[in-house]
């Protein structure tokens, strides 16, 4: 899969679980948008953001990465860059 | 009140149920390729509550607090009860409930495929507890009185009811909400399917569950929530509520004996307890909504202590059960808003599928019939494995 093409699944099966799983509206899933404003991330959500990113992507990530993770735009390369090492 | 069951949705349906002698039970082909015994049981829908309930809300939510969560804005609703009161006064919470099973069983399952407990998700924990329903919905409605959850197996939301009195009654509370829940998956219910409780006569569901009849054969599983607003007399005028009916006394006991037989000194000792505290005598109570739940021992042994304290004077009495199936957790809540229910609506919910009495239900005086009645002072039953006992009794308002 080209990178491009890697990137817009990325993009496609996030929107897919957010709008799913967050009921988030899924025009507000900016790339420029803050991820945990946007989601209204509280501690718990964390621990369900954590298992659906698990369920879709097959990687977990820790409190440390969300720290790392301010907009989705840094969400995609984050889970991009894991894939590739995968 | 509030309720949401295998009769109804509303208190409206309900009551329609109740009145025509509806059952609400089905056969589950389910539960049959599980590995289930009986495969009969109450059929309850979910409420869809995306619309009322955020994520954040619904997440920690067990099945039973949905049904919960309906049964008591019901009843919130019609006691007049909103946003401001809950400002205004510390309004509590008691609900009986014994079981979230199906929600630690899918919260270990999810640990032994992903063998990680972070991956489990956050909603697991507050939907495994036993106190689900009261730690939910004292949240969601931001509760500041009492609020805890009564485990008390068949007599749970009996004894919530019974709690809640007594904490107005001591002046420790003004306004307590009150209820039972019932899950009604078939996880909750195949280890009691496992002890050959439930009624096998799986070719003619609605006629499976029949208190008192000589034929009986087990009861039928159900669930759902029923919800009571408890207030103290001087607040409800106060506020100018609605007042439907007063608790008047609350008999319990517990046997000490067997861990699921029933006991008829135990079960008398409640009624007795209840009368006293109602000061009232075996004369007085003009309905018996009976615990009786479609078993041969049980049923049996509960004639026998009706008939002991109230013998003389022959009260009429019926298992709404017949219908409903055993609604456990909530029973004792749910049939205190049956028998209200009747008495507001000025008639009897009939024992349905009572055909031939027993050496016991002979002496009772049954209701196989809808019957036209007005009732002014009723008594409700509920008697739980553990030789758990509790006896409301419940006055018409006249104010």
């Amino acid at each position: 899969m080209s990178t491009v093409a890697q990137r817009e699944e990325i993009e496609a099966r996030t929107k897919v679980f957010l709008v799913e799983e967050f009921e988030v509206q899924e025009d507000l899933i900016l790339p420029d948008a803050d991820m945990k404003e946007t989601l209204a991330l509280d501690s718990l959500d964390y621990v369900d953001l954590v298992v659906v990113i698990q369920d879709n992507f097959g990687v977990k990530l820790t409190a440390e990465d969300f720290q790392r993770i301010g907009t989705f735009q840094d969400f995609y390369e984050h889970i991009e860059q894991r894939i590739a090492r995968a | 009140m509030g309720i949401w069951s295998c009769l109804g949705k509303d208190l409206a349906e309900v009551s329609e149920s109740l009145r025509i002698g509806r059952s609400g039970i089905v056969f589950d082909p389910v539960r049959k390729e599980m590995g289930f015994r009986s495969a009969l049981t109450g059929k309850v829908d979910m409420p869809d509550l995306k619309a009322e309930l955020g994520r954040r809300q619904r997440v920690g939510m067990a099945e039973e607090c949905f049904y919960a969560y309906a049964a008591t804005a019901q009843a919130f609703r019609q006691a007049g009860i909103a946003e401001q009161t809950f400002l205004d006064h510390e309004v509590g919470i008691l609900y009986g409930n014994d079981s979230s099973a199906m929600a630690v069983v899918e919260g270990v399952d999810a640990l032994r495929r992903k063998k990680d407990t972070t991956l489990i998700g956050s909603g697991s924990i507050f939907q495994s507890m036993n106190s689900t329903v009261t730690m939910n919905l004292a949240t969601i409605f931001r509760l500041r009185g009492i609020n805890f959850t009564v485990s008390g197996a068949c007599a749970s939301g009996s004894h919530a009811i019974g709690m809640g009195y007594l904490l107005i009654k001591q002046g420790l509370q003004r306004i307590v909400l009150c209820g039972g829940a019932q899950e009604v998956n078939p996880i909750a219910f195949c280890s009691f399917d496992g002890i050959s409780a439930f009624s096998v006569r799986e070719q003619d569901p609605t006629r499976a569950s029949r208190p008192f009849d000589k034929d009986r054969d087990g009861l039928v599983p159900s669930g759902g929530s029923a919800a009571l607003v408890l207030e103290s007399l001087s607040s409800a005028l106060e506020r100018g509520a609605p007042i439907l009916a007063e608790v008047m006394g609350y008999g319990f006991s517990s046997n000490g004996l067997h861990i699921s037989d029933p006991d008829l000194d135990g079960q008398v000792r409640a009624l007795n307890m209840a009368l006293k505290m109602a000061g009232m005598g075996p004369s007085d109570i003009e309905y018996i909504n009976a615990h009786a739940t479609s078993t041969p021992i049980g049923d049996l042994v509960e004639a026998r202590a009706i008939d002991a304290v109230f013998g003389a004077h022959r009260p009429l009495v019926s298992s709404t059960k017949s219908m409903t199936g055993h609604e456990c957790w909530m029973a004792g809540a749910s049939e205190v808003v049956y028998s209200v229910l009747m008495m507001q609506g000025g008639y009897l919910a009939p024992n349905i599928n009572f055909e031939e009495p027993d050496e016991a239900s002979e002496r009772l005086n049954l209701v196989s019939r809808p019957m036209d009645r007005r009732v002014d002072v009723l008594l409700s039953n509920s008697f739980g494995f553990g030789g758990t006992n509790s006896s409301l009794i419940i006055k018409r308002y006249a104010s």
